[in-house]
Order: structure tokens, then C-alpha cells, then sequence
């Protein structure tokens, strides 16, 4: 049978088995691909589970530009025995089947509609390498390079890859060559190649980086001035806090003295991990934290604590499903309702929603001027689809005259020349009071920090009144908010549209792609990116202008259009879910195949039904 | 209601130190604990040892959990910026703050409720760590502020005020921070200012982490007969090993004591302590015998009080931690942000 031809558009699927160090020979070829000037997006699917269960590596290839999930694989790296029938059952029709036939694999375990490509991997390296980590390690490199011949990717993009990768260990770089070479020339020389996927070389890759969410935001922390990191690991958000550590011991060491600036807990678990923020944060150090939902659910009381008494903790949430040991390694977006309003009495958070890597960097360090600027807490919402993917993103920048907003802090000269100090005292007249930090000056501005039991010199109250106005203030300061958060981004339809959709974060990929098929099929919409809560008032003036809204995310309960009917008192009827939580990313197939459900006119569903 | 500080007219007699502040400046709002109850004289205390100290008021920071124990930082060192935290959970919010300024003193005042109940965990992570910190708890064997429910300190067979008999095994708290690498381990009664108040002296000098279980009768629940923390029984059994006097660093040193019953420490700011030994050889900076002396005491029924261990010239988190000597809440732009030139070389190892 002859196979699909499809040029810089489709998509491969490596099967394999968790621990067998896969990891970095995919990670090649999705990089080699990207070498080629030619957009591809990897993602890792993979268990709570150090070795032996199934792991994926899927790749993307697609000169478009698309970068979020697609359905259906077009071929196949079946290396995984356990996972084979369904691994095979995903193959599009036209699709291609490779894998490893050093043993026999009866004829009713393919498929008569694919192309199917065997590779005799374990006999080859059994008959190179005597050593068995070897094997196992090279036999991956080996289906590197027949790939190449197959998808007609150049070898020098891997020779350069591969001496890059080991350019500290020059030593390895020979063994890996002649791995990848002997998996290439086999193919060459025993397979029809190329095969009807191909990679040609383009120019859409462009200046971009490829990089993950989580160490694009944990970079961001370096340069948002955090200081003070605790943190508990979780999956997904370990890597985040590894990735501050990696970056503040190569930029953030004194050289003078070698020593630290910036201090780093691994802490007994997340209460400790917030608690020693908040109490870094109230000393004056930005402080943070990265966790996962079991994280934030723990959090809880000390995060209420934290807005009372007005703190500027920053924390990051790279979300997975639920509950603890639910799903921990699939991806959801479904801790919004929890942060928005984490805690006991009435608070309410502000979160940022990165939608890529390189937002992950701004918004990883913007989140600390906003905290320090609106003295409470930030959270900067990820989730394991954008925080544990390398992914392409625009480069990073910076601006070297930018300077840390520290907010609203009286020192002690200002306090020496007898200005008025209240800490919950609203001077400005925006919600936001001035505050201290300890040891400042020695008989003025010192203040006892506490919940609320207090008036707005910070002397203790159990009264109503002050109470009643100090909620009213917090509610100010929550206004204020709006105008400060990065602001929502509206991308309208070439036309008038009646129907708009709201996304957020890491959806926003299937999102452009979907926005784009829907255009084509006549469903324009206009398009709003939230990226912040609180919503600005064009985000409800945008739920104003359209007959309805398509609100897409990715959890069962719409928890983002929950929050738009609640802080915006929008009717509900007017905002429809489009919601995909199954654990994997969303895709642009999905959300068309939603939201043209939707636009079919009703009476033509009608007709069609009594036709049935 | 609101409860206001204290007038701040000073009688012109009172004696000040060398800061030019008397005894009231480390003073705070009025306490609205019960009358009588322990609590007080151990902020009393506090007052006292910050006053003969010389401690500027605004360089100390004071941070407390939940219950009546951590209310008391508003009754003492008005000037100090405080910190009523979550029930439990002070050592965690102390530790965040100690890393943001390594300058200033931290005073963390806990209950046997807050620290051996619900905080036992961060109790216990933050003597293992080494914060530099004076860690009071101010321990009543019961919950004060929920009305006497018996706390994890209470003795197995002690009887509640309302005739309930505890049936649980109690925890040693100093045990547990001499078995966790406090360097600064005492017992106290806060009915024993001549032995709490050099105690205090000696832990807000002291460099790591300082821990005072301070025996405090809860007037209101937990001061009556069958009770193994009222003010009788814990008279009756007090067993001390020393009495402790405080030296500061560059004070000459009289010796008034026998020689031979008398041991100087001098701690890592060059302040000395003097202990008059009560109790044989018992030597404070061996931490294995003195988990064996609490343990074998402890059988007899007795409550040892004193200066029990000292670890000199150890350590603290930021030793730990390697951070540099200027606090991290002062570290302006250039030292924390490693600009565009760097941030440019990071896309280009990225592409
Ligand atoms: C999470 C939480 N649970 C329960 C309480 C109620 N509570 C307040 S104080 C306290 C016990 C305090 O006991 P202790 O620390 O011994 O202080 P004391 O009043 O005896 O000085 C409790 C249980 C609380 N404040 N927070
Ligand atoms: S209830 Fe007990 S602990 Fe609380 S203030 Fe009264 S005497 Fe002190
Ligand atoms: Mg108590």
C-alpha cells in the first residue's frame, strides 16, 4: 500500500518504555527537524512512574506554524511490545508503522491500511555492542538515524546536534555518530527512502527558542529579582524550581565572594514552602513558590492569611489533574477556581495565565512587580502542558533600564521627616496602603501584622466598622488591579462576527489553529485572550458585543467561564462551555468540531434529525 | 473593643541603658490575658532580657502562631514589627524571614498547642535547619485560648480541670530539639525570672537555632491539683542543673562563685555564660548526656530546668545556604538581575 505524502505537516509518535532513555534521542529529532528551519512541537506523555511503564514522544511537524496537540499519528515509532495494538490502532489510514522486527511479529498485529517499516534494531546492536546498557541506549540513537533516510532529514543537522549536545564530553560524540549512522545507512541501503512524510528545509522556524514553560519561568524569577525560593516537589512544577536553582547558581553568585544571593529551602511540604514566602515576602524579600494543585489545596489557610495581611507572595501552579494521586502527569487547567478564590472569608487572587514559554518568562517576572505593587498574593497559572514541554517561542528581552517596582514602601527617611504611616491606611485613595519592612526605623513605623482584627494604624480591633472598611479597601485595591495586570488580547474576524470565543494559557495554540479551520468553513470569530484575573472591563465589554461566547479550557467544570458569570455578572446563558479534559492537551480538531456543533443553526439540526 | 498601647510618658527616674531606652521602651499594649497567668511573666521577661541587653527595639522581629501564648507579642516590644501567623505554622514564616534579612533578631513565641500539637512538624524542621532564632514555648500542657483541651505536652494521667484524665503519652519538647541539632536547648519556669531572664539573655545572643520550653501555668485550665503544670507541682518538682548569669561580650568577669562549681561559656559574640552547676558534673555542651540526664530525670518525675545544652561557634541556615552577608531584602537591580548581554546568550544556547 502506498502511504500518505505529506511534506513539513504530520505527525510522529515514539512509543517506548519509561527509563529506557529514549528521552534525548527523540528530543534529536524533534531538534533536527527544528534544525530545518521547520516548525515541530514535542510532546512528553508519560506515567507517575520512574521505569518500566509506557512513555510517549509525540512530534508535531508543521511548517504552518501550528504548536498545539493534533488527533491522529501519521507514523508510528512502535517501540513499546505492551502498548503495541493501541499504539498501531492511532496510525491515520496512509499512516506508517515503524518498529523493531528482530522478532517475528505475526501478520495480524498490522493493520492492510498502513505502510509498515521493520528495522532490525536489537539484532544490530547486539552484533555492535557487547554491553547491555549500550544496547539499549544506542538501539535509540540507531532509530534516530533511519528515521532520517526515512524523512529525509539531513544528517549534518544531527552531526551538528550531537557535537553541540557533547561539546563538554567530546568523547561521546564519536559513539553516538556511528550509532546514527548505522541506523541510517541500514535504511539507505534496505528501504525505499524517503517515505511519503518528508522534512524540507523552510524558514518559519526563525529567531525563536526552543525552551519549556517551567524554565522559562523559573528564568523569569532570576529576573524579577526573586530572592527567596521554598518550594515541595510536585510534578509538574519540580522543574520550575530546578530551573531557578540552575539559573541563580550561573548568574546570581557574588563573584567577589562566591557566595549566594538568593536563598533556596527544599522544604517538609507545602504549608512550610508558602509559610516561609509569606514570611520573606513580609521581611521584604521576593519570595516564592512552585507547586501543583495538592500544592494549592494545602496552601489554603496560609494564602487567606497572606491576603489579609497583604503580602506580596508570588506562586507559581503548573496544573495537572486531580486529585493527588489522580493524574499527576496529565495536563488540565483546572485549579482556577481553587486560586482564584483560595481560602476561608472573602478573598480573592490575582492570576496570570502565560500562554507559552516566553510569556512564562514575562509574566515570571512581572508577577513580582505586581505583588510588590499590590502587596498580595500572585499566581502565575501554568499547567504540565505548557511547564513540562519544550516548545518553540519567541526569543526572551529585556530592558536593562528596566527597574523592580517594589511598590508602595516607606523608608526610614520618610518616616525620620514625621510622614503619616498607617499600614491599612488607603492615602492614595487606590485600595493600596504604604507599608514598612521590620527594622526600618527605630520608634516609627513598626506595626503588629495580623488577619484583620485591626483598624488602619494596625491597632488591634475586633470592631465591625473598621473591619466592613478595610474589605471595602481590599475591594478598592482589587479595581485597581485591573488597570496593572497585563491586559486581555482581542484578535477580531476579518468581518463583523456574531460569536466570540474567551481562552486562556495553554490553550491558546489549539486555539489559533481551530480559529483559523473555522474561518475557512465560514465561522469566523473574534477571539479574546484573557491574561489575568482580574478581568479588565474589555473582557466583559467583549462578552457585551457578541450574541454568544464560546468559552474553551481545559477542565469539566468551566471553570474560567465560572468566573467570568461571577466577577463579570454576565448571564450564563450567554457563555458556552467548550471543554476538553480528558488529560491530554487540547486540540484544534476538537475545539472545531465543538464549537461548528454550536453553529449550526438550530432548525437545520432539526431537519437533519427528522431526516434520520 | 480596642486595646491601646501603653501611654508613653516616661518617669523621669527610670533607669535607661546604654541606648538611652528605659525598661518601658520595650514595652508593648496592655495584656488581656488572664490575670495571673504565666504567659505574662515570660513577657515580662522578654522586656527585661531586651532592655539589659542594649537591643535596639526595631532590630528585633517577633513573630507568634495562634493561641493566648502567641497574642503575648503585643504586649511586649512595641516597637518591634510582629507577626500573628497561622496556629502552627510560625517556624515556617519565622525561617522566610530570617532569609530575607540576616541583620535582625528573631523572636518566635509559640504554645505547646501551636508548637508540639499542630506544629510539630515545622517545630521540628526548624531546629533542624539551624535557623538563627530565640523559639519560646510558652507551654501550659493545655489549649488556653480553646478553653483547656489537654495539648500534646500534657503528662499521660493528668487530669483536666474538668476531671478528663489524658491518656496520651506527652512530648518532650526539649527533648525533641536537642535530638533535632538545636544548638541552644533550655527548660524554664515562668515563675523563675532569676533563672528565665539570663536564659532569654543568653538565646537572643546566641547564633542558630535557641530553644526555650518555658513551664507556664495556665491559670484558667491547667493550675489545679492533678494538673502536672501548675505553679505547685512544677515548685515541687523543679529539678535545676545551673543557674545561669548573663555577661556581655566585653564586660570584665567577677568571679564570686567557688571555683570549681563555676563554668564559663563564652558564646560566638564574645558574651559569656556563668553557670553556678547545681547538679554535679552535668556538663552543658554534651548532648548525649543530656538527652540521658532529661530522660533519667524524667522518670524520677522531676522537670529539669536550666541551661541543658549549648553548642558554641555552630552554624546557622545561612551558613547553610551559602548566602551572601548582605541581607536579601537590600540586594538592589544590578545585584539580582543579570541584564539583556546575559539573557542574550541564553536564546542563542536555546536555538
Ligand atoms: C487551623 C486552626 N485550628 C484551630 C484553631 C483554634 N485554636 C486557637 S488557639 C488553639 C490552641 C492554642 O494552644 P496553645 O498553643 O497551647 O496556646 P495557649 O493558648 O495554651 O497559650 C486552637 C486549637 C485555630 N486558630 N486554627
Ligand atoms: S486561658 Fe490560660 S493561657 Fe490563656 S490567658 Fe488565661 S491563663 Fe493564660
Ligand atoms: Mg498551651
Amino acid at each position: 500500500m502506498s502511504g500518505t505524502v505529506k511534506i513539513n505537516d504530520f505527525v510522529v509518535k515514539f512509543a517506548n518504555i519509561n527509563g529506557s532513555g529514549s528521552a534525548s534521542a527523540n528530543a534529536l529529532f524533534a531538534r533536527s527537524i527544528i534544525r530545518m528551519g521547520v516548525p515541530a512541537t514535542p510532546r512528553n506523555i508519560f506515567p507517575s512512574n520512574i521505569q518500566g511503564l509506557p512513555t510517549w514522544y509525540e512530534v508535531r511537524v508543521s511548517e504552518a506554524g501550528h504548536l498545539g496537540a493534533r488527533d491522529g499519528v501519521d507514523l508510528m515509532v512502535a517501540m513499546n511490545p505492551q502498548t503495541w495494538d493501541r499504539d498501531v490502532a492511532s496510525i491515520l489510514p496512509g499512516g506508517y508503522l515503524f518498529y523493531d522486527n528482530t522478532r517475528f511479529v505475526p501478520e495480524e498485529k498490522f493493520r492492510p491500511d498502513i505502510t509498515v517499516i521493520g528495522v532490525p534494531l536489537t539484532s544490530m546492536c547486539n552484533e555492535r555492542y557487547s554491553d547491555a546498557r549500550l544496547r539499549q541506549l544506542f538501539r535509540n540513537i540507531i532509530y534516530v538515524g533511519a528515521l532520517s533516510a526515512l524523512l529525509d532529514i539531513d544528517a549534518s543537522v544531527v552531526e551538528q546536534l550531537l557535537s553541540e549536545q557533547f561539546h563538554a564530553k567530546e568523547q561521546l560524540i564519536a559513539p553516538n555518530l556511528e550509532a546514527f549512522y548505522l541506523g541510517r545507512k541500514w535504511a539507505i541501503e534496505n528501504l525505499d527512502c524517503p517515505i511519503g512524510l518528508r522534512v524540507r528545509r523552510a524558514t518559519t522556524v526563525g529567531e525563536r527558542i526552543m525552551i519549556d514553560g517551567n524554565t522559562a519561568a523559573g528564568l523569569g524569577a532570576v529576573y524579577g529579582g526573586a530572592t527567596v525560593c521554598a518550594w515541595y516537589p510536585i510534578t509538574p512544577s519540580t522543574s520550575l524550581a530546578e530551573s531557578f536553582t540552575r539559573y541563580c547558581n550561573r548568574l546570581r553568585i557574588d563573584p567577589a565572594t562566591g557566595k549566594n544571593r538568593f536563598a533556596i529551602v527544599q522544604t517538609e511540604d507545602e504549608l512550610a514552602s508558602i509559610g516561609m514566602v509569606i514570611g520573606g515576602a513580609w521581611n521584604g524579600a521576593r519570595s516564592f513558590t512552585a507547586t501543583s494543585g495538592p500544592g494549592i489545596s494545602l496552601m489554603q489557610e496560609f494564602l487567606g492569611l497572606a491576603y489579609f495581611a497583604e503580602i506580596p507572595a508570588v506562586i507559581f501552579d503548573v496544573q495537572r489533574a486531580g486529585p493527588s494521586t489522580g493524574m499527576p502527569t496529565r495536563t488540565q487547567q483546572c485549579d482556577l477556581i481553587s486560586a482564584a478564590y483560595a481560602s476561608h472569608g472573602d478573598t480573592k487572587h490575582v492570576l496570570l495565565f502565560p500562554a507559552d514559554a516566553h510569556e512564562c518568562f514575562e509574566m515570571g517576572a512581572q508577577a513580582f512587580d505586581l505583588a510588590d505593587r499590590l502587596q498580595t498574593p500572585v499566581f502565575v497559572m501554568l499547567d504540565l502542558d505548557i511547564g513540562m514541554n519544550e516548545r518553540l517561542t519567541s526569543p526572551f528581552d529585556w530592558d536593562d533600564s528596566r527597574r523592580m517596582d517594589r511598590g508602595k514602601v516607606m523608608t526610614a527617611e520618610e518616616l525620620e521627616a514625621g510622614r503619616d504611616f498607617g499600614r491599612y491606611l488607603d492615602v492614595d485613595g487606590d485600595g493600596i496602603p504604604w507599608r514598612t519592612y521590620p527594622g526600618t526605623h527605630p520608634t516609627r513605623g513598626s506595626y503588629f501584622t495580623r488577619g484583620t482584627s485591626r483598624d488602619e494604624y494596625a491597632r488591634y480591633t475586633e470592631a465591625g466598622r473598621p473591619y466592613q472598611r478595610n474589605m471595602e479597601r481590599l475591594l478598592r485595591k482589587w479595581e485597581t488591579a485591573k488597570s496593572y495586570v497585563p491586559a486581555p488580547i482581542r484578535r477580531d474576524a476579518a468581518k463583523p462576527a456574531r460569536y466570540g470565543a474567551i481562552y486562556f494559557g495553554s490553550t491558546a495554540d489549539a486555539m489559533d489553529e481551530a480559529a483559523g479551520i473555522l474561518a475557512e468553513r465560514g465561522m469566523a470569530l473574534d477571539l479574546l485572550r484573557v491574561r489575568a484575573l482580574p478581568f479588565a472591563d474589555s473582557v466583559m465589554d467583549f462578552i457585551d458585543g457578541h450574541e454568544k461566547v464560546f468559552v474553551v479550557e481545559q477542565n469539566r467544570d468551566g471553570q474560567l467561564r465560572s468566573l467570568l458569570i461571577n466577577e463579570g455578572d454576565i448571564d450564563p446563558k450567554r457563555l458556552i462551555r467548550v471543554l476538553h479534559y480528558d488529560g491530554t492537551p487540547i486540540t484544534a480538531q476538537m475545539i472545531v468540531g465543538a464549537i461548528s456543533a454550536a453553529f449550526a443553526p438550530a432548525p437545520a439540526r432539526e431537519l437533519a434529525q427528522a431526516a434520520e | 473593643m480596642t486595646y491601646l498601647a501603653k501611654p508613653t510618658l516616661h518617669h523621669p527616674d527610670l533607669p535607661t541603658n546604654t541606648l538611652g531606652y528605659t525598661r518601658r521602651d520595650y514595652e508593648g499594649a496592655v495584656s488581656t490575658l488572664c490575670a495571673g497567668c504565666g504567659h505574662d511573666s515570660i513577657s515580662a521577661a522578654i522586656v527585661r532580657a531586651c532592655f539589659e541587653l542594649d537591643l535596639p527595639p526595631h532590630r528585633i522581629a517577633k513573630l507568634s502562631g495562634i493561641g493566648c501564648s502567641s497574642k503575648t507579642p503585643t504586649y511586649f516590644l512595641g516597637n518591634s514589627h510582629g507577626f500573628n501567623s497561622v496556629h502552627g505554622r510560625m517556624p515556617s514564616v519565622l525561617t522566610g524571614a530570617n532569609l530575607a534579612n540576616r541583620d535582625l533578631i528573631y523572636l518566635g513565641v509559640s504554645g505547646d498547642g501551636d508548637s508540639a500539637s499542630i506544629g510539630i512538624g515545622q517545630f521540628a524542621h526548624a531546629m533542624r535547619r539551624g535557623v538563627n532564632m530565640v523559639y519560646i514555648v510558652e507551654n501550659n500542657g493545655v489549649y488556653g485560648l480553646t478553653k483547656g483541651q489537654f495539648s500534646a505536652t500534657a503528662d499521660r494521667g493528668a487530669k483536666s480541670k474538668r476531671g478528663v484524665v489524658n491518656i496520651d503519652s506527652p512530648i518532650d519538647m526539649v527533648g525533641m530539639a536537642l535530638e533535632l541539632g538545636a544548638t541552644f536547648v533550655a527548660r524554664s519556669f515562668s515563675g523563675d525570672k532569676a533563672q528565665l531572664v539570663p536564659l532569654i539573655k543568653a538565646a537572643l545572643t546566641h547564633k542558630g537555632a535557641a530553644f526555650i520550653d518555658c513551664i507556664s501555668p495556665c491559670v484558667s485550665f491547667n493550675n489545679h491539683l492533678g494538673s502536672t503544670k501548675s505553679f505547685d507541682y512544677v515548685r515541687e518538682h523543679n529539678a535545676a542543673v545551673n543557674k545561669l548569669d548573663y555577661v556581655a561580650g566585653q564586660k570584665e568577669i567577677t568571679v564570686d562563685y567557688a571555683p570549681g562549681k563555676v563554668e564559663l561559656v563564652t558564646q560566638h559574640d564574645g558574651s559569656v555564660l556563668r553557670l553556678r552547676k547545681l547538679a554535679g558534673e552535668y556538663d552543658v555542651t554534651d548532648r548525649i548526656a543530656a538527652m540521658e540526664y532529661l530522660a533519667g530525670h524524667y522518670a524520677k518525675g522531676e522537670v529539669v530546668t536550666g541551661l541543658l545544652y549549648v553548642s558554641l561557634d555552630s552554624p546557622d541556615l545561612h551558613d547553610y545556604l551559602n548566602t551572601v552577608e548582605k541581607p536579601l531584602n537590600t540586594l538592589d537591580d544590578s545585584e539580582l538581575c543579570p541584564g539583556a548581554a546575559a539573557l542574550q546568550r541564553i536564546n542563542a544556547a536555546l536555538r
